[in-house]
C-alpha cells in the first residue's frame, strides 16, 4: 500500500545552511493493508523523520513515497488532500497538539470545515459519536470541555477518532505511547489493534522495544538513519542478526530476565564521527572487520522476508 | 540508614491545600537500592525531594526524617545545607541538562567543593579515580557540557552527586532521556556505587518498573499521595498484595508478550483530584475488590516480614 524507495533526507544546519545532517539515507521499504509496522530506533536514528515524510510535513531529498502507486511528492493540492484522507499522524505529545484557548473538539470541527462542508449538523455529530466510541471514549464525558480538563490518554484518543473521522486506511503513529502512564498506555496500544482489526494500517514509531514487540507484524530496526535489520517481529526480537539489533535486545530492561551482570559500557565517543565510507555501526560494533569500515553493507534477505544490513551474515 | 515517619507535605495553592504526600512511613537500610514507582502526579517527586530540599510550594505539615540516628531538619532550608551533598545527594529530574553551560566540567565541580569549604586539588584524585570507573576519560574535566553525549553527562552527574559518599542518594528519572544502551551502563553503575560503598542508600524515583526488576532490592509503590505498597522486588512482582499493584503490574508490556496471544490490560478510571481528595483509600474508585471498610485510610501494615501494604483486603 505504501512503499518507500532509497528514501533520503539530508537537514541543512548552520548559519547558510552549509552544514549537512543526514537523517535519513536509502531507506526503503513496505507497508502492506491491515499491517502494523514498528519503526524502532534511539534518539537520532531518523524514526521521526521518516514519519514527517511520509506525512509531506517535509521534503524528500531524494528517492520516492508511494502510496497505491502514487508519488506522494509530485501531489498537487487537490491530490494532497485527498491522501490525507486516507493517511494521518498522531504525534508524541498530545498536550502539544491542542490549543489550549479552544475546546478540544474544535479539531473535529475543522475537520468538519474542511473535508465534509456539506454534511448536516446533526449527521456529522452522529459521526463524530460513532468516531468517539470506535476508541473508548463515552462522548458525553469528553465533549464540550477544553483540553486541561481532559487526560493525556485522552486526548491520544481524541486525536485517533479525529483521523477516523476521514477514510483513513494509514495511521502513522509516533511514540504516541510514551507520553502516557503505564495503567492508561497498554488502552492505547490495544485501541491500534482493534484498529487494524477494522482494516487499518499502521506505522507505529517508537523507541521501546516491548510496545513494538506487543503490536507488531513486522519491525524494522533504524540505526543513524538506515535501516540495520527489518522482519517479522518474532524474530526480529528473538533471533536478531545484527549486532546492534543483538545489543539493544540485551540491553533492554526486560521483566522475565535480569540483566547479565557483565558491564559493558559502549564506545560512544566515536559514534558521531564514524566512518563515512563504511557501516555506521563499525565504530560500536564488537564483531567490526576490515571490510566493515571500507564499504557500506547492503541490506539483503538473509531469509525469507528477513533482511539485514551486516556483512558478518 | 533512613527512617521517614508520618511524613506529610502539601502544595499550597489559592484554593486550597494539594494533599501531594500523606504519612509516609518507611525504611531504607543501609545497602538497600529501593525504587520509588508510581505515575506521574502520584507524588513519588515529592516524597523524594521533601527528604533534601523542602521549599515552597511545598508545605511541611508533619513528620519525621532520621538518617543515621540523626533527625534531619527538613523544614528548615538553611539548616539543611550542612547535610546536603555531605550526607544526602539529590540527582533531580533533567540534572544533566542543567550544566551549567558557561563552565568546563572540572571548574564547576571546583566552585562546587568551595561553597562546602572543601579544596579541590584534596578531592582530584579521589574524583579522576572515580571517572575512571565509570570509563570517563579525565578530559571531561576540561570539557564544557555541550561536548558530551547523554550519557556521558548522566555519568558525570552521578560522579559528582557522589563523591563525598553521602549516606543517602536520591535518584529522580536518571534513566528516562536515555537510550537502552547508555540506560543499562547508567543502571549498572548505581549497583556498582553501593557495592563500594560511595553510597549506603539509594532511591531510585523512576515510572518505568522495568529498570527498577533489574536492579531495584525493594520497590515503594505509590497512588495518589499515598504509599500503597512495599516489599522485596521479586514479591512486588509475583506475589503483590494490594490491587494497584497487581494491576500496574499486569499492565505491563513484556518482550515476548503478543497482542494476539495475550491481551494486556490497563486500569479503567483516573486518580482522583488531591485537592480536597475523597476519604478512606484514595484507589477505592479504581479498584475491583473495594468495600465499605475502604472510605477508612488503610494503615500501612507489615504483612510478612519486609512486606507493607495498605489495603483492608490485604491484611
Amino acid at each position: 500500500m505504501l512503499s518507500l524507495e532509497r528514501v533520503t533526507k539530508i537537514y541543512r544546519l548552520g548559519a547558510f545552511g552549509l552544514k549537512k545532517l543526514v537523517a535519513v539515507r536509502d531507506v526503503s521499504f513496505e507497508i502492506g493493508e491491515r499491517e502494523i509496522v514498528s519503526l524502532i530506533g534511539e534518539s537520532g536514528s531518523g524514526k521521526s523523520t521518516i514519519g514527517k515524510l511520509i506525512l509531506r510535513l517535509i521534503p524528500l531529498t531524494s528517492g520516492t513515497i508511494r502510496f497505491e502507486g502514487m508519488d506522494i511528492s509530485a501531489m498537487n493540492s487537490r491530490c494532497l488532500k485527498d491522501y490525507y484522507r486516507k493517511v494521518q499522524g498522531v504525534f508524541q505529545d498530545p498536550f502539544a497538539s491542542f490549543n489550549p484557548i479552544f475546546k478540544a473538539d474544535r479539531i473535529f470541527r475543522m475537520v468538519h470545515d474542511e473535508f465534509y462542508p456539506k454534511m448536516g449538523a446533526r449527521e456529522w455529530s452522529e459521526k463524530v459519536e460513532g468516531a468517539l466510541r470506535a476508541v473508548g471514549l463515552n462522548p458525553p464525558d469528553v465533549l464540550n470541555k477544553f483540553p486541561h480538563q481532559l487526560s493525556g490518554g485522552q486526548l491520544q484518543r481524541f486525536l485517533v477518532a479525529r483521523a477516523l473521522l476521514l477514510d483513513i486506511r494509514l495511521l502513522v503513529a509516533d511514540e504516541i505511547i510514551s507520553m502516557l502512564d503505564a495503567s492508561t498506555r497498554v488502552d492505547v496500544l490495544n485501541l491500534l489493534a482493534d484498529l487494524r482489526a477494522r482494516g487499518l494500517s499502521i506505522l507505529f514509531i517508537t523507541h521501546d522495544l516491548s510496545l513494538g514487540y506487543y503490536i507488531s507484524d513486522r519491525a524494522i530496526i533504524l540505526y543513524r538513519g538506515r535501516i540495520a535489520e527489518m522482519g517479522p517481529t518474532e524474530r526480529v526480537y528473538n533471533r536478531p542478526l545484527h549486532p546492534y539489533t543483538e545489543m539493544l535486545m540485551e540491553s533492554v530492561p526486560r521483566l522475565d530476565r535480569k540483566w547479565e551482570e557483565e558491564i559493558r559500557v559502549e564506545r560512544e565517543g566515536d559514534a558521531a564521527i564514524s566512518a563515512v565510507a563504511g557501516c555506521v555501526y563499525a565504530g560500536r560494533c564488537p564483531k567490526a572487520m576490515d571490510i566493515c569500515t571500507q564499504q557500506e553493507p547492503e541490506l539483503r534477505e538473509a531469509e525469507t522476508g528477513h533482511f539485514v544490513a551486516c556483512w558478518a551474515k | 540508614m533512613l527512617q521517614v515517619e508520618n511524613l506529610t507535605v502539601y502544595y499550597k495553592t489559592l484554593r486550597g491545600y494539594v494533599r501531594a504526600l500523606e504519612r509516609a512511613t518507611f525504611t531504607v537500610a543501609d545497602g538497600e537500592i529501593m525504587g520509588l514507582a508510581g505515575e506521574s502526579g502520584c507524588g513519588k517527586t515529592t516524597l523524594g525531594h521533601s527528604i533534601i530540599y523542602l521549599r515552597p510550594p511545598m508545605n511541611y505539615i508533619e513528620g519525621r526524617v532520621v538518617l543515621d540516628g540523626q533527625e534531619l531538619p527538613i523544614w528548615d532550608m538553611e539548616r539543611m545545607r550542612e547535610f546536603r551533598y555531605r550526607h544526602v545527594s539529590l540527582i533531580p529530574q533533567y540534572a544533566m541538562n542543567a550544566l551549567n553551560p558557561t563552565r568546563k566540567i572540572g571548574k564547576m565541580i571546583a566552585e562546587l567543593l568551595e561553597s562546602r569549604e572543601m579544596n579541590y586539588d584534596e578531592i582530584l584524585p579521589e574524583l579522576k579515580r572515580r571517572l575512571d570507573l565509570v570509563q570517563l576519560s579525565h578530559d571531561v574535566l576540561k570539557m564544557y557540557p555541550i561536548e558530551l553525549s547523554g550519557g556521558m553527562k548522566q555519568r558525570t552527574v552521578m560522579v559528582v552527586s557522589t563523591l563525598l559518599n553521602p549516606s543517602l542518594l536520591i535518584a529522580d528519572e536518571i534513566t528516562s532521556a536515555l537510550d537502552v544502551s547508555t540506560q543499562k551502563a547508567v543502571c549498572e553503575m548505581l549497583v556498582e556505587f553501593r557495592d563500594r560503598g560511595f553510597v549506603k542508600s539509594t532511591i531510585i524515583i523512576t515510572h518505568d518498573i522495568s529498570i527498577l526488576y533489574q536492579i531495584a532490592d525493594s520497590i515503594l509503590v505509590m497512588y495518589a499521595g499515598q504509599l500503597s505498597e512495599k516489599a522485596p522486588t521479586e514479591t512486588i512482582f509475583r506475589d503483590a498484595r494490594h490491587p494497584y499493584t497487581q494491576m500496574l503490574i499486569g499492565s505491563l508490556p513484556k518482550v515476548g508478550v503478543r497482542y494476539q496471544e495475550e491481551r494486556l490490560r490497563g486500569i479503567p478510571g483516573s486518580p482522583p483530584q488531591l485537592l480536597d481528595p475523597p476519604p478512606g483509600c484514595r484507589f477505592r474508585d479504581r479498584c475491583p475488590v473495594a468495600f465499605d471498610r475502604c472510605v477508612e485510610v488503610p494503615p500501612f501494615l507489615e504483612i510478612s516480614p519486609g512486606h507493607f501494604v495498605a489495603c483492608w483486603r490485604a491484611y
